[in-house]
């Protein structure tokens, strides 16, 4: 992202996104809560298809929204999105409707054909997770086979032809140390790397503890894009690292309900993708004032759109840098949301952490998991077979 | 960056989208997937303008721009040329 000055702005780009906008930049829209992997740090703790789920239909609605309201682009992810029978459709439906898509994916489906076809459309982006540089770290987390997996669907992208895709990566406490070699992955198919942070959101919140990157490794991982700049994507999800010192390349604030949102497979829009509980529910798609009136005028996002309060962190010399952090990994870890981040470079949150009570802490509210992880399908509960089938 | 020909005609890319803001606009151009913040609503103007103007210093006339202004004017869009959101235009 470039800023174009040109005589007197207005205030700073982040006082004005902080205000909000018109309409988001980025905004996540996940097709399914349906997928065919079970990854222990599933942020929206997807296994099993919402029979509730928008209709072909409501999602072509949903995109002539997105259309008049000029989002550029939309970050299509689920579950699996390409589960979804009407998947391609939808895809196609999007970028005849000059709304720009990319797609977040196991892999599984990128065949060599669907690639071909992928590889002919300016506005389709692909992204391709992977958890590990090796199929060891890689398969502990997203399961068993899922690396092979994708590795042959970025095999297939590169000999169609698809130009740039992206390898999107959680850094987890045993991956950190392989950043270098997520690059050469990334090299070898003409990819662009993406690191972004473990939430402990969804499932995410069952693993975190055992998971999330130690104070040292953070350190390192912060030194390493310090280095790298704009040439690796992060979402602009380690602005909590900020505090370190420079600024990490991006926008460094939490966009939550201001440039960023989520919408789930019912329609429901949440104010950012690792928000996923009735806390951070702003509304949905389904009601009379659609998409556009959630975004513009629902409660929820016109407060997170009012000054907010630093609370503890205020008097630190770090929080106009880091900006208190997280709001979704503070509230799934139970601390207080105008506090210190759970991963506070300056070891606030961890004290906070250390110091927690009894309180419960906050579990989502919507879970989609299957009961337990499909070894056969035979083993599979009758019922999840039943929304494997619907959902494709 | 640098020099930017402010009497030759530009247009905006043809695969570039604006969507104007509060603070100026978005400006997201399809085939490289970058977005640019113009930072003012006179930008805007500006950018706008181009594909009807002779050259861009008629389009920043035309949007109100005084002579003073023009050197930054003349910046943000050599900054816009250098990220193909304008491209020069060919005259028929």
């Amino acid at each position: 992202m470039a800023a174009v000055a040109g005589a007197a702005p207005v205030g700073t780009l982040v006082d004005q996104f902080e205000l909000g906008l018109e309409a988001p930049i980025c905004l996540t829209w996940e097709l399914t809560y349906a997928c065919n992997l079970a990854c222990v740090h599933c942020l929206s703790s997807s296994g099993r298809r919402d029979p509730n789920e928008l209709s072909t239909a409501e999602c072509k609605a949903v995109i002539d929204e997105l259309q008049r309201m000029q989002v550029f682009y939309v970050n299509i992810g689920g579950g699996e999105p390409t589960v979804r029978k009407d998947f391609w459709e939808l895809l196609d439906y999007a970028t005849a409707h000059s709304v720009g898509v990319k797609f977040s994916t196991n892999g599984s489906r990128i065949t060599p054909e669907i690639a071909d076809r992928l590889a002919a459309s300016d506005y389709v982006d692909v992204q391709i997770s992977i958890d590990g540089a090796t199929a060891e770290v890689n398969d502990a987390v997203r399961g068993l086979g899922s690396y092979a997996t994708a590795i042959g669907a970025l095999e297939n992208l590169h000999a169609a032809g698809f130009e740039n895709p992206k390898i999107s990566v959680v850094v987890t406490r045993h991956n950190a140390g392989q950043l270098d070699d997520f690059k050469a992955i990334a090299d070898r198919y003409g990819a662009q790397l993406r690191i972004t942070r473990l939430r402990p959101s969804g499932r995410g919140a069952d693993v975190w503890d055992d998971l999330h990157p130690t104070a040292e490794q953070q350190r390192q991982l912060y030194e390493w894009l310090l280095a790298r700049g704009e040439d690796i994507l992060t979402g602009d999800s380690f602005f909590h690292l900020s505090a370190y010192g420079e600024s990490l390349p991006g926008l460094n604030l939490c966009g939550a309900g201001r440039v960023v949102c989520l919408i789930d497979p019912v329609g429901d829009v949440y104010a950012c993708p690792f928000a996923i509980h009735e806390e951070f529910l702003a509304g949905n798609v389904r009601e009379p004032r659609g998409f556009t009136g959630v975004w513009r005028e629902s409660d929820l996002f016109t407060e997170l759109r009012s000054p907010q309060s630093g609370g503890a962190c205020e008097s630190c010399g770090h929080f106009d840098s880091c900006r208190g952090g997280c709001m979704a990994a503070k509230f799934f870890t139970g601390l207080p949301l105008d506090g210190p981040d759970p991963e506070c470079v300056l070891g606030h949150g961890e004290q906070l952490l250390a110091a927690r009570d009894e309180t419960p802490i906050p579990m989502p509210s919507v879970d989609h998991s299957r009961l337990r992880p499909p070894s056969r399908s035979c083993d599979e509960d009758p019922l999840a077979e039943f929304w494997q089938r619907a959902g494709g | 960056m640098g020099e930017f020909d402010l009497d030759s005609p530009w247009r905006l890319n043809p695969q570039v989208a604006l969507r104007p803001e509060s603070f100026g606009a978005l400006a997201y151009h399809f085939g490289t997937r970058r977005l640019s913040f113009l930072k003012s609503r006179a930008l805007l103007a500006v950018v706008e303008r181009l594909d009807a103007a002779p050259d861009a210093s008629s389009a920043c006339r035309a949007a109100g721009v005084s002579e003073e202004q023009l050197p930054s004017y003349r910046r943000a869009l050599a900054t816009l040329a250098g990220s193909e959101m304008i491209v020069p235009r060919e005259v028929a």
